[in-house]
């Protein structure tokens, strides 16, 4: 994914002039075509994150379109105080994308490890939180917040995701979900980079006669409130599918909107991490085979739903 | 030697420096009064860099209500939010709002509030109240400059309290690394913060060698002399690097039984010790 938003800021700086891309200490190659194109809009901001984004609102206030790109766990947490003051109070129109979210640095360490991200975000006022869940959703997020700035979270994973959508995202719309495929039984509603899994999950239902949607919500705030009432009329099962904590993420999300429903057909069963940090050496298979979020955990932990329900 | 000292820069003439020292105390009336009507706290605080405030907006900054907007305005971020009602008073004076406005402060519904909003009232480029954020944001705003091609300078008063934030010096080591000629920062060093002596609570002294080290051309002077405030500012102007004026000056100053007394960051002034400031500062009304 880091590659694919290196790439497309880099299209998009060649013919936007106010673009300019701010970096914690990272990116070490990954932005040398930038760069060479671009060399006056980069700048490597040291290892400070909160001056880093503060530095982008006075940017953003001055005219110019800013993004911080850095480890998503220093990014929100180092500088929450920086993002909710100087992008979220100014509305400033700064683009923070946070890379390695979730387990996706596990083998680092909790210290690594990007499990509240979506909660603390998705509660700053003025602030769009986008979990993209494949490469060509990182692409089509960035171009989104160029062609309408706002305060943005764009929250992706590291290299190598195998792309899920067949092709570019043309239509994409922040606040709208994407719908892969309809089925009767059981929604799948998928936020960030759990999104394969939750594609090869959604095919292995239907081959075991469980009938299966599946969505990606790429863009948690603002919901896409539209989409659920529809999902939750035509389901018997909705899951929440999210790399990040069961408290506050995604999950959290669609629940709070769901106690403002007064008859939903479907019964809602959100996956995420526990409340706990996660101790255990390993890489992010297995970070996420011990928390049920590899393939064979997430198709138990349904199927344990739908048979207990 | 980054350090420099004050210089023949320094020469006001009588008229410009009694107009000065009458505005300084029309302010200092106000600040006092603002306090008082809306009991809001960080008197001592609002006072200790009312002349430095009062030579940028008169004779230093390109700020004018007409051209608030203008993308080539000089910028003015007050770091030290707590201190609001200066800028606040400097800027109405200067016709940027009605002093109307005072009339409500920090009330249910003021357009002034306690620790300034985005954008509350023209002339206010930054919501501050949280400190160590006013130096990082300037260094974005100076860049901007640089990277527009669209000069201005910008110029940020921060406290000493504030020094205390490591972000204060993440943007101090980043600014001189891209040259920003552009960019002022002045330290309202009065020696306090607020439960106790700035000097003693961490050991910010010597700051000017700080700045120094940091790579920022600096000046320590007389925050309260508007010779010393204008030798400064000249210097910094033709500054090739950022420009850091660390400015002696005393909390509470101008009122006698304020200054050096560290109870006025909380402290409101009565009816009685209101009249007696503003006989104090030549005041008859605001």
């Amino acid at each position: 994914m880091r590659n694919a938003f290196a790439d497309e800021i880099t299209q998009i700086a060649k013919s936007d002039p106010s673009v300019v891309l701010l970096s914690g200490d990272i990116g070490n190659r990954l932005f040398d075509k930038y760069k060479a194109s671009n060399y006056e809009r980069f700048l490597n901001c040291g290892v400070a994150e909160a001056n880093m984004v503060t530095m982008a609102s006075g940017l953003a206030l001055s005219g110019m379109k800013p993004v911080a790109y850095t480890i998503a766990s220093f990014l929100i947490y180092r500088a929450f105080e920086q993002i909710r003051i100087d992008i979220s109070y100014h509305d400033a129109a700064v683009l923070l994308v946070g890379v390695g979210s979730g387990l996706s640095y596990a083998s680092n360490g909790a210290t690594h490890h990007t499990l509240e991200d979506i909660a603390l975000m998705r509660s700053l006022p003025n602030m769009q939180v986008i979990c993209a869940g494949d490469p060509h959703e990182v692409r089509a997020a960035t171009k989104a917040f160029f062609n309408e700035p706002k305060p943005t979270y764009l929250r992706i994973g590291k290299k190598g995701e195998a792309p899920v959508h067949e092709k570019s995202l043309d239509d994409f719309e922040v606040g709208k979900c994407i719908c892969f495929k309809h089925g009767q039984s059981v929604a799948l509603l998928a936020t960030g980079n759990l999104l394969p899994n939750c594609s090869s999950v959604s095919d292995e239902l239907d081959k075991r006669g469980i009938s299966s949607s599946l969505y990606s919500f790429h863009t948690v705030k603002p919901l896409d409130n539209e989409c659920l009432k529809e999902i939750f009329a035509q389901h018997d099962y909705v899951v929440t599918i999210e790399e990040h904590s069961k408290l506050g993420g995604f999950g959290s999300a669609v629940a709070e909107w769901l106690t403002s429903q007064t008859d939903p057909k479907a019964k809602l069963l959100k996956i995420g991490t526990p409340d706990q940090f996660l101790l255990y050496t390993g890489n992010q298979e297995d970070a996420r085979k011990i928390y049920g979020l590899n393939k064979a955990g997430l198709l138990k932990q349904i199927i344990d739903f739908i048979s207990l329900a | 030697m980054n350090s420099l000292t004050a210089s023949k820069d320094d020469e006001i003439t009588e008229e410009e420096l009694g107009s000065m020292v009458a505005t300084a105390a029309k302010i200092r009336g106000r600040i006092i009064q603002l306090s008082h009507q809306a009991k809001t706290p960080h008197l001592g605080s609002s006072l200790s860099f009312v002349e430095l405030l009062v030579y940028l907006y008169w004779n230093f900054l390109k700020i004018r209500p007409e051209t608030a907007k203008d993308p080539a305005r000089d910028r003015f971020v007050l770091s030290k939010g707590h201190g609001i009602t200066t800028l606040y008073a400097v800027l109405a004076e200067r016709g940027f709002f009605s002093p109307k406005f005072f009339e409500d402060y920090a009330q249910t519904g003021s357009p002034l509030p306690e620790h300034p909003s985005p954008l509350c009232v023209p002339g206010i480029e930054a919501a501050t109240g949280s400190l160590g954020h006013g130096l990082s944001i300037s260094v974005g705003i100076a860049l901007a400059s640089k990277m527009n091609s669209i000069p201005y300078n910008v110029v940020s008063i921060l406290s000493d309290g504030e020094c205390n934030e490591g972000s204060t010096w993440e943007a101090a080591l980043l600014a001189p690394a891209h040259k920003l000629d552009n960019l002022i920062a002045i330290v309202d060093f009065n020696k306090w913060q607020a439960t106790g002596r700035s000097t003693e609570i961490t050991a910010i002294e010597p700051l000017e060698k700080k700045f120094d080290a940091f790579g920022w051309n600096n000046m320590r002077i007389d925050g309260h002399d508007f010779h010393q405030i204008k030798s400064a500012l000249t210097s910094a102007k033709k500054s090739e690097k950022p420009f850091a004026i660390i400015a002696d000056t005393v909390k509470g100053k101008g009122v006698k039984f304020m200054e050096d007394d560290n109870n006025w960051h909380y402290r409101i002034p009565t009816k009685e010790e209101v009249d007696s400031s503003f006989i104090e500062l030549g005041l008859e009304s605001l």
